[in-house]
């Protein structure tokens, strides 16, 4: 068995009095794309928070990749190579595809303490190339984020994680306020990550969505995991008992 | 054919600067040629960098998503209290360091207690205004001191260079506009400050040091307000300490005339500055046109709508034309 990409041991969170996560044990396999399921308040948007670095756990611990990780910042658990795609989608809408695409990691040619003047062509050049490996065609990396469709920006967002290299990819709601189509457009990412050996998380309230896209379902309720199990060997029924 | 529309409605600056061209024939005609004159060409372009250094500032505030009502108070207590120091025996370097210093911790002020307390900067800045007038007028004492004119280095400053058409204080604009346009347009600092004002969550999600851009945005928004009083006072030799007073107001109308977004995000800091230009050319021409001046207002008022719902038209055309997807 290779070591889990990501281990979580005894894993606690309090929200004022709320006992948000109680006691988490989960290992994820490199490579395969997991569901989350839970009903509103049954703790997986905190999990995600902790692992994407946005919150920090009051105990327990994370490895990722065997190694012991601190996730203090959203910067943090990128490096580690654990990057987040939000259904708000963490685009700017009044800024280009190519800058989106780089936000907060621009290539520079030239700098001082960090600051420095972008290397603007690399980026333009870079993110063609990004958003054509994402299967998403667009007509020129200088058009604005605000333009495209809610499953093009999906898509975006998918091409940046992917771009760096990330090896686990936390999908929280991404089709949420998407049409029919475009949310199979999502879907099929989700699928294609595994074939680069990325490990998707894909939090959904459709079960259907799970079902299609995964090879593992994680079901939570009340701050606890209390289903884990391959989607070949479970049922949407089995889920929505236990949720 | 239909790319170089898109291009050109995408970028309000360029409506700007055909309106400024419309305006400047208007006036030229009706002022009997006096508007394009060598003499009122060098008038115009002496205030010209004094408005357009806080217009400047204000731009890039205002892209990074904040607001500083507090410029045109802050325009006057940099001079007041250059001038308050040389009358005092301070040598003018120290007394310009100082200067400048007051601005940054005003400006540093500015975003400490709105981004510590969580409140718009729209009331931080408005209780600046007054109280930074209020300090201004204190330390004059309500008069206008005296301006030790022979220890300041004009040439540095507002001189006409070699008895020319422009003054120092244009080249230094000049400078001032192509620094930060390159500050916005090629590094990646400017990526963070058009992030920041596009859409704080997905910034502070990417790791963006959007609480650091604010701060570096509100002290520079505030340090060239400073320096574009400075020059005015000693364009003018005298620190009335109601100077700059209703600046704000011309700061927000170039701003918004020039195409940057009220919300933030959207702007450029060329755009800000033919706006700023706009207005200087209507204020100018409508006295050189034997126009009643007290029209001005009227007139800048009227381009402040208009310019902003032809801007938001343009953006809408601009989106809908769609080349190939």
């Amino acid at each position: 068995m290779p070591t889990p990409i990501i281990s979580i041991r005894g894993l606690h969170k309090w929200y004022s009095g709320v006992h948000a996560l109680n006691g988490i044990d989960l290992d994820l396999e490199p490579g395969e794309p997991v569901g989350l399921v839970g009903d509103n308040g049954a703790g997986k948007s905190t999990l995600i928070k902790v692992l994407s670095g946005v919150e920090l756990p009051d105990s327990g611990e994370i490895r990722v990749e065997g190694r012991l990780a601190a996730l203090r910042s959203p910067k943090s658990a990128m490096r580690l190579g654990i990057e987040t795609v939000y259904q708000y989608n963490s685009l700017v809408p009044n800024m280009s595809v190519a800058r989106n695409l780089f936000i907060g990691r621009e290539p520079l040619t030239f700098s001082l303490g960090g600051v420095g003047i972008m290397d603007q062509r690399k980026m333009r050049e870079d993110s063609t190339r990004a958003i054509a490996d994402v299967d998403l065609h667009l007509r020129s990396p200088d058009t604005l984020v605000g333009e495209l469709s809610g499953g093009q920006r999906q898509g975006v967002a998918i091409a940046r994680a992917m771009y760096f290299k990330s090896k686990v990819l936390i999908l929280d709601e991404p089709t949420n306020h998407l049409s029919v189509r475009e949310t199979s457009k999502v879907l099929g990412f989700v699928k294609g990550l595994a074939a680069q050996n990325v490990t998707a998380i894909l939090i959904s309230h459709n079960l259907h969505h799970v079902f299609v896209s995964c090879q593992r379902v994680v079901a939570m309720a009340r701050g606890k995991i209390v289903l884990d199990k391959k989607i070949a060997e479970t049922s949407i029924d089995e889920i929505v008992d236990v949720i | 054919m239909k790319r170089a529309l898109k291009i050109y409605l995408e970028k309000p600056e360029l409506a700007g600067i055909l309106l400024l061209i419309v305006l400047m024939a208007f006036f030229e005609v009706r002022s009997n040629g006096i508007f394009l004159s060598y003499q009122n060409v060098r008038g115009v372009l002496g205030l010209l960098p004094e408005v357009g250094a806080v217009t400047t500032g204000f731009a890039m505030l205002m892209i990074c998503g904040e607001f500083d009502l507090s410029v045109g108070s802050v325009f006057a207590i940099m001079p007041m209290s250059i001038a308050l120091m040389l009358n005092a025996g301070v040598p003018f370097w120290p007394a310009f360091a100082v200067g400048v210093l007051i601005c940054a911790i005003i400006g540093f002020l500015n975003a400490f207690i709105t981004l510590r307390f969580d409140i718009p900067s729209f009331i931080t800045t408005l209780g600046m205004l007054f109280m930074v007038r209020s300090l201004t007028i204190v330390m004059s004492g309500g008069f206008p001191p005296l301006l030790a004119v022979d220890k300041i280095p004009m040439g540095l400053f507002t001189d006409f260079i070699g008895g020319g058409l422009f003054r120092a204080s244009f080249v230094w604009f000049v400078a001032l506009v192509l620094v930060a346009s390159a500050i916005m347009a090629r590094t990646n600092f400017g990526n963070w400050i058009s992030a920041t004002g596009g859409f704080i969550e997905a910034a502070r999600s990417m790791g963006i040091p959007v609480t650091r851009v604010k701060f570096t945005c509100f002290m520079m928004c505030s340090i060239l307000a400073g320096l574009a009083g400075t020059v005015q006072v000693f364009r003018l030799k005298s620190p009335f300490p109601n100077l700059g007073e209703t600046l704000e107001l011309q700061a927000i109308a170039g701003s918004v005339i020039g195409g940057v977004a009220l919300a933030g995000g959207v702007g450029t800091v060329s755009g800000a500055v033919v706006g700023a230009l706009l207005i200087r050319v209507i204020d100018n021409g409508l006295v050189l046109s034997r126009i009643d001046a007290n029209w001005f207002k009227f007139a800048i008022g009227a381009l402040t709508v208009f310019a902003v719902v032809g801007n938001s038209w343009l953006r809408r055309t601009a989106r809908r034309i769609k080349l190939e997807v």
